[in-house]
């Protein structure tokens, strides 16, 4: 059915457009002149402000590795991780900690891992499931690469990113 | 020939045209585009240069490098003829503005001509030719749909553009805009009669009239430079581009150009016709005649002053480009023929009216 729209009956004054104009540049110039003066917030100017200092707490940015406090990595190799990657971007290759070393009785240390930051999806599954605390979220966000091979963060990367984490729980210090 | 003539002519034509106006027409569309986003809530570019000042560089660069594509099925001749035709006529007409008093004992306008407003219609009316052109030869159905709408909308209201200053140039007894300016400058400007002979009744009274000239005179205006809310030969929601859909590079530009160029022709010859031109208000350091000496500081101020006056125009017209809608084609046509042209002519009638009042009065009653 068709519906009839009734148009408003306009005074002689609104058929003039003037008044309408004026109102209407009222409307766009006061939108003009509070940009101008300040008052309207506009958009972060991305590469010049940042949002680095407001991130919050549980904010998920790219995966890390990190080491503890006597500078041993955390991570056992245990692929956990890379296991439950939705995206499969974890690969890593274990290898055993040779008996002279101070920390041979850990047994097991990561050789390469590599996460490829094209495949990551920022889930942060690998923090949830690492058993050993080794694997964190950190809030880097801005990953840029010119080929694929630079978006694969290795071991080095991975703990330049991660740094040093103390006060988590020590399950392979001295007295154990 | 003089060759002291001939050269001042051409320091005033490089100056005035290629170093003043071509950068305003580029810094306009800089503005244009500020000024349109802060009404928006929004930034606008400010990467390139202090506030994005250089955006108008890098855009014309970017205009340069493309690719000039020439479709297979244009009308070669006439499609590359268009873009120059619409340019070329909106640079012609800054030759009668007066844009300055005197400086250094020379006018400061390029061609004293004594049919000023008549030249610049004459020129103006020839940059239809170029949409036209454009339109037709693009041969896609919606170029030529923009050029028939283009055609018909300046046809339409080039009338009531000329119509619209009739009643200001009986006033003037003058068709010669130097001397229109000076008398302004001497006895109020024409929408602001405060001092020297416009401040009288029959100044007030005159005022009416030039009001209703310029309401008319401006959105006529707006229409010859196909500008919102009157931008119908372009378009957008419904033409693609209009009449310059199948240009590419730089003659894309040159339309894009023409149309600014049109604008601030346009708010020229409205600053000289009804603001006043490059004088000061209240007859502040207005020269006694067109031909009196000038101290050089004070040629300098009225050339200041002039373009503060064009630009506040141009800012006017940034601002009602993105205040107002766009008009139907039936609606726009209608305002032409059966508004402004009836107005136009019934104001002309009411100048002379009052300008003849006194006669009539001793006529009738006398």
């Amino acid at each position: 059915m068709a519906i009839i729209v009734q148009r408003p009956k306009l005074k002689w004054w609104e058929h003039l457009y003037l008044p309408g104009i004026i109102t209407g540049m009222r409307v766009t110039l006061g939108h003009f002149f509070s940009i101008l003066s300040g008052r309207t917030k506009v958009t972060m100017q991305y590469p010049e402000e940042k949002w680095d200092s407001h991130l919050p707490e549980h904010y998920r940015g790219a995966p890390a590795l990190v080491t503890d406090e006597h500078g041993r990595e955390r991570c056992v190799a245990c692929q956990l991780c890379e296991f439950i990657c939705p995206p499969r971007a974890i690969t890593i290759k274990p290898e055993e900690i040779p008996s002279d070393d101070k920390w041979a009785k850990v047994e097991k240390r990561p050789r390469a891992f590599d996460i490829d930051m094209i495949r990551c999806i920022y889930c942060g599954l690998c923090e949830e499931v690492c058993p050993e605390q080794a694997i964190y979220l950190r809030k880097d966000y801005a990953i840029t690469g010119l080929s694929r091979a630079e978006m694969v963060h290795d071991k080095t990367k991975l703990y330049e990113i991660g740094g040093v984490r103390e006060g988590l729980v020590n399950k392979w210090n001295e007295l154990k | 020939m003089d060759w002291h003539i001939i050269i001042a002519a051409v320091i005033k034509i490089v100056v005035f045209v290629f170093l003043v106006t071509l950068p305003m027409v580029a810094m306009s569309v800089w503005a244009e585009r500020r000024v349109s986003a802060a009404i928006q809530d929004r930034v606008g570019p400010n990467r390139v240069g202090p506030f994005g000042l250089l955006q108008a560089v890098a855009d014309g660069i970017k205009f340069l490098l493309k690719e000039d594509f020439t479709p297979a099925h244009v009308n070669k001749f006439y499609f590359w003829l268009a873009p120059a035709l619409t340019m070329v006529p909106a640079l012609l007409t800054c030759a009668v503005i007066p844009f300055g008093s005197r400086l250094f004992d020379e006018k400061m306008v390029i061609a004293d001509l004594d049919v000023g407003p008549l030249f610049v219609f004459a020129i103006a009316s020839l940059s239809v030719y170029g949409i036209v052109l454009a339109g037709w030869s693009s041969n896609s159905k919606y170029s030529f749909l923009g050029g028939v709408r283009s055609t018909s909308q300046m046809i339409s209201y080039e009338i009531s553009l000329g119509l619209s200053i009739v009643p200001l140039i009986m006033i003037y007894g003058e068709l010669n805009l130097g001397r229109i300016v000076q008398e302004q400058a001497l006895n109020g400007w024409a929408l602001l009669p405060l001092w020297g002979e416009g401040l009288s009744l029959k100044g007030f009274i005159l005022a009416v009239p030039i009001f209703i000239s310029f309401i008319i005179f401006m959105t006529s205006m707006f229409a010859e430079t196909n500008r919102l809310p009157f931008d119908l030969p372009e378009c957008e929601t419904e033409l693609v581009a209009g009449y310059h859909t199948e240009y590419s590079s730089m003659k894309f530009a040159l339309f894009f150009l023409g149309e600014y160029a049109a604008m601030i022709i346009g708010s020229g010859l409205a600053v000289t016709l009804f603001l006043g031109g490059w004088s000061l208000p209240f007859g502040w350091l207005a020269p006694e005649s067109v031909d009196a000496a000038v101290p050089w500081w004070h040629g300098l101020i009225h050339i200041g002053v002039y373009f503060t006056k064009v630009i506040a125009l141009i800012i006017f017209f940034i601002v009602i480009r993105w205040t107002l809608p766009r008009f139907r084609y039936d609606q726009l046509m209608r305002l032409g023929w059966v508004f402004f042209f009836e107005i136009a002519l019934f104001n002309v009638a009411l100048t002379a009216v009052i300008l003849a009042w006194p006669q009539l009065w001793k006529m009738m009653f006398g």
